[in-house]
């Protein structure tokens, strides 16, 4: 076990040896540079099979659980046996079973409410960093009023006065609350790129603005914004369970949160159902541990980004056989 | 003095634009707001309480008028305190209502704040002096761990084991039935049996934020050139850690109070849901659940400018205790 920090290699100590390494890696094996990064840093490496183990659960769930999620057929507030391993819901529905199911709800919700609050909080932080003056000034101040108004109360707000509360409603809740932190990283990391040589080279060679942003600028962001996808997607992860656990999820799926909220209302802990209790935050706190663990990977790698010059990792030439 | 006027500004200017998006939010749905929820509420329930019209009326303003008419209409109720009539509490004002609960958050998310202020920066400050050795890693990967833990289920466990299983703790409420409020002993030991569980819920993940700012700034700051020479100087290696990294160290971390207070909201939301404990997060909820709009809107608004003066009270903190901050912001 690692008890001193540094003594163990961390890929990313030295950026320009962990290109090498990649570019290097990258020659001898079918596998992208960046993805061997991320499998060399131990904790990194625990965190993608976590994740992709939480992934074959949620694609398979069909064929692992074994009841349908909703099926109340089943004795009511039974503790766990043989047929029911983790035991029955008060309306007489199988845990295991809705366990198997919530993985799908958190993954889908998480990754989905992520990749948009990325997507806005890109938007906004790259316009703001690239145009600066008022433009900057103005979605700044936006920005900084995402930061400081507080997400909880707001999604609840906005969840409380829609109609229907489906799956995809629930992801446009949480990116439009949780965007604001992405966008201020994006936002300082693009004033710092935006007077490279390469890019004042295609502001004279007479490029547009957007193409500047997507040739020059975004490619050398791509790790930070992996990063920040992460970041975001832990968040959602956690307020699609916050919002399901007060009631406010989406009422036709089964999760994790909704679980809990079930559990508590059901009346677990005068059963004394621990199991149900206890399972569905443990899963939680076991997807949010995986996120966490592959964001110290992608650290690394995001601090292997040159300071100048375009970024080897992902601009590498063709993975064929011999360059 | 530059520094605060720009502080200020900010300030109003979000105070405006939470105001304004309170009033923005129940119009972003299609059609006349107050229409539409009067028949939501009827869809719901046979009959409609007259009351409950009244009171949505009241909130939306005029909906007659234009959208700058309520608009000023509203802005002027605002201005006034005139928040409505609670729904789910008729013939209440919600201001009523706010007052009621407000003392139960504040004192709890007061005292838990501070505590884990000082448990986190101390334990971070710890780890940093301690740096690289076991210390350092089993508080830096301890935190780590916890604050993966989802804020809920901490509190839902907190019940199980120590209200529930072991009844310790009451489960639930801010006071018994045999006390009522009032500066008596008795009201005062009942409310306090009952925060230690909520304020358990928060303290737990609480002091994560703080440990972990403190350690990587002290760390870093330990490493820098005056260090350097505090130690070729010959200074106790303790009056180094503390004179020259924990006392820099400290200082972004009253900035990370703004960040971590819009947070620490949505956590006291669902602790005092856990807990029924009977402040403003579980008024906002139960408001959600009665459809009692005008309560639900003007939560949401204490709720937020609550952050709001905090942040700034942070913002004003840090540029009094950093000569830095105002030079820099004044060229």
């Amino acid at each position: 076990m690692s008890t001193s920090v540094p003594a163990v290699p961390v890929p990313g100590a030295d950026p320009e040896r962990v290109q090498a390494t990649a570019v290097d890696l990258g020659r001898r094996s079918w596998l992208p540079g960046w993805f061997l990064i991320l499998w060399r840093n131990r904790k990194c490496r625990i965190g993608l099979v976590m994740l992709a183990g939480f992934a074959l659960v949620a694609l398979l769930a069909p064929v692992l659980a074994p009841a349908d999620p909703r099926d109340d057929s089943f004795p009511t507030s039974a503790g766990p046996s043989a047929a029911h391993w983790l035991g029955t819901t008060a309306q007489g529905e199988d845990v295991l079973s809705q366990l198997i199911f919530g993985a799908r709800t958190s993954l889908v919700v998480g990754i989905a409410a992520g990749a948009l609050s990325t997507l806005i909080g890109l938007v906004v932080g790259l316009t703001a960093g690239y145009r600066q003056g008022l433009v900057d000034e103005v979605l700044s101040f936006v920005i900084n009023l995402g930061l400081v108004v507080p997400t909880l109360p707001l999604m609840v707000t906005l969840a409380a006065y829609s109609p229907v509360r489906g799956q995809w409603l629930i992801v446009l809740v949480i990116s439009v609350t949780g965007w604001a932190y992405g966008a201020r990283v994006k936002r300082s990391q693009i004033i710092t790129l935006r007077t490279r040589d390469y890019v004042t080279a295609a502001r004279f060679a007479g490029d547009r603005t957007a193409r500047i942003i997507a040739r020059e600028i975004v490619p050398n962001m791509t790790s930070l914004i992996v990063a920040g996808f992460m970041g975001a997607t832990l968040g959602a992860i956690g307020g699609e369970a916050g919002l399901a656990f007060l009631g406010l999820g989406d009422p036709q799926t089964v999760s994790w949160g909704g679980m809990l909220n079930e559990a508590s209302l059901g009346g677990a802990m005068l059963t004394g159902q621990w199991a149900w209790l206890i399972a569905p935050g443990l899963a939680l706190s076991l997807l949010i541990t995986s996120f966490t663990l592959v964001n110290f990977g992608v650290d690394a790698l995001s601090k292997s980004a040159p300071a100048a010059g375009p970024d080897r990792l992902h601009s590498r030439p063709s993975t064929g056989p011999l360059p | 003095m530059a520094y605060f006027a720009r502080r200020f500004a900010f300030f109003v200017a979000t105070l405006w634009a939470a105001v304004t998006l309170n009033f923005l939010i129940p119009r972003l749905q299609p059609g006349d707001p107050a229409e539409a929820m009067v028949s939501r509420l009827v869809g719901r329930s046979e009959s409609v309480d007259p009351a409950q019209v009244e009171a949505v009326r009241l909130m939306l303003g005029t909906p007659e008028g234009n959208l700058l008419d309520q608009y000023v209409h509203y802005l002027g109720a605002v201005l006034r305190g005139d928040f409505g009539i609670s729904y789910s509490y008729f013939p209440y004002p919600v201001t009523h209502m706010i007052g009621q609960a407000l003392p139960w958050t504040v004192v709890l998310v007061g005292v838990t704040q501070i505590l884990s202020f000082v448990v986190g920066t101390l334990l971070g400050a710890w780890a940093a002096y301690r740096r690289n050795s076991r210390t350092d890693s089993v508080i830096t990967l301890g935190s780590t761990f916890i604050g993966t833990l989802p804020f809920f289920w901490v509190a839902l466990l907190l019940v199980y084991v120590f209200a529930i299983t072991l009844r310790w703790f009451p489960e639930r409420g801010g006071y018994g039935g045999g006390s009522s409020p009032g500066w008596n002993w008795l009201f005062i030991s009942d409310a306090f049996q009952h925060s230690v569980l909520p304020g358990l819920a928060l303290l737990i993940t609480g002091p994560i934020g703080w440990i972990i700012g403190m350690r990587n700034n002290m760390v870093q700051h330990l490493g820098e050139e005056h260090t350097r020479l505090a130690v070729a100087r010959g200074l106790p290696r303790r009056r180094i850690a503390l004179a020259y990294g924990a006392r820099i160290a400290i200082l972004p971390n009253v900035t990370g109070f703004a960040i971590a207070l819009g947070g620490l909201v949505g956590g006291t939301v669902l602790v005092e849901t856990v807990f029924n404990y009977p402040g403003m997060g579980r008024l906002l909820l139960e408001a959600v659940s009665n459809r009692d709009y005008p309560l639900m809107q003007a939560i949401f608004l204490f709720v937020t400018i609550g952050v709001l003066v905090a942040n700034f009270l942070a913002d004003v903190l840090y540029g009094v205790l950093d000569p830095w901050v105002r030079r820099a912001e004044t060229t």
